[in-house]
C-alpha cells in the first residue's frame, strides 16, 4: 500500500517531540541526528514486526498479537520495554472497554429515549454487562 | 493511571486518555509493518504495542546516545553520537547499516594508502 517511500517514515514533528521530552531541558539535537533517529525508528518497527511475525508463524497463526510483539522485544534484547509495554496495554484495554461501554450506553440511551417508560436507573445494570463489550473489541481486531 | 474513575464519571475523557497514551500515529506504524512481505494480519493490541515500543525505542536511543556521546557538556546530540551508540551497544547493533560512522574523505584516503603500503611491504 505504501506507494511513496516517505510513507514509511514517521512524522518528524512527533519524533522530535519524543526526543525532546526524553532528554534534559535545553539539549540541542542536530537536524541530522533527528533524521537518523526517525529512520532508526522505522527500522525498529520493521525489525520488531519481523521478529513478532516469526513467533506468530511458529504458532501457525496468521495474525500478529500482543504476545508476539512482547516476545519480539525479548528476542531483540529490549526487555526493559516489557514492563512499560504491559502497563500501557492494560491501560489501553481498559480504555477500549470503557469506550465500547460508552458507545453501547449511548446506543442504548437512544433506544431508551425512544422508549419513554424507562428511567436512568438502568445505567448501573448496563455497566455489569462486560462480556459483551469484550466481544465488540475482538470483532474490531479481526477487521485488520 | 487513575483506577478510581467510577463508571459514571468515566465518560468523554476516555477517548482522550486512550489516545494520549501514545503520540505516534498508529496508521503510519501499521503501514510500515504491512510493508513487511510476510505479514498478513496485525491485531489492534499488537499494533498498539508496536507503536508504544517505537516511542520507548526513540527515547532510549536518544538518551543512550546523549549519555554516551561527546556532547554532554555542550548539551548537544549529534549524528556521530548516534553512530557510536549503534556501534558500541549490542541492542542497537541492528542500526549500524543505517547509522554508518562518518569519516573524512582525507582520512579514508590515508587509510587506503596505509593498507597499500602494508601490502607492498609484504
Amino acid at each position: 500500500m505504501a506507494e511513496r517511500p516517505e510513507d514509511l517514515n514517521l512524522p518528524n514533528a512527533v519524533i522530535t517531540r519524543i526526543i525532546k521530552e526524553a532528554l534534559p531541558d535545553g539539549v540541542n539535537v542536530s537536524k541530522e541526528a533527528r533524521r537518523a533517529i526517525s529512520q532508526a525508528a522505522s527500522v525498529f518497527v520493521l525489525y520488531a514486526t519481523s521478529c513478532a511475525n516469526n513467533f506468530a508463524m511458529k504458532a501457525k497463526r496468521k495474525t500478529l498479537n500482543a504476545a508476539d510483539v512482547l516476545a519480539a522485544m525479548e528476542e531483540m534484547e529490549f526487555e526493559r520495554f516489557l514492563e512499560p509495554l504491559r502497563e500501557a496495554l492494560e491501560v489501553y484495554k481498559k480504555g477500549k472497554k470503557e469506550v465500547s461501554d460508552q458507545k453501547r450506553k449511548e446506543k442504548e440511551k437512544k433506544e431508551t429515549d425512544n422508549d419513554k417508560s424507562r428511567e436512568e436507573e438502568d445505567d448501573e445494570e448496563r455497566m455489569e454487562e462486560e462480556p459483551e463489550a469484550e466481544n465488540d473489541a475482538e470483532e474490531e481486531e479481526v477487521e485488520n | 493511571l487513575s483506577r478510581d474513575m467510577s463508571a459514571n464519571t468515566a465518560d468523554k475523557d476516555n477517548n482522550v486518555s486512550t489516545n494520549k497514551n501514545i503520540s505516534l500515529p498508529i496508521s503510519r506504524v501499521r503501514l510500515i509493518m504491512k510493508s513487511s512481505p510476510d505479514v498478513s494480519n496485525i491485531n489492534q493490541e499488537a499494533l498498539f504495542l508496536t507503536t508504544k515500543a517505537t516511542e520507548l525505542f526513540v527515547q532510549y536511543l536518544a538518551v543512550s546516545s546523549f549519555n554516551n556521546g561527546s556532547g554532554k557538556g555542550s548539551k548537544s546530540l549529534s549524528y556521530s553520537d548516534l553512530a557510536s551508540t549503534a556501534e558500541e551497544k549490542d541492542t542497537f547493533h541492528f542500526l549500524t547499516d543505517i547509522l554508518p560512522k562518518k569519516i573524512l574523505a582525507g582520512d579514508y584516503l590515508k587509510t587506503l594508502e596505509q593498507i597499500e603500503d602494508e601490502e607492498a611491504d609484504i
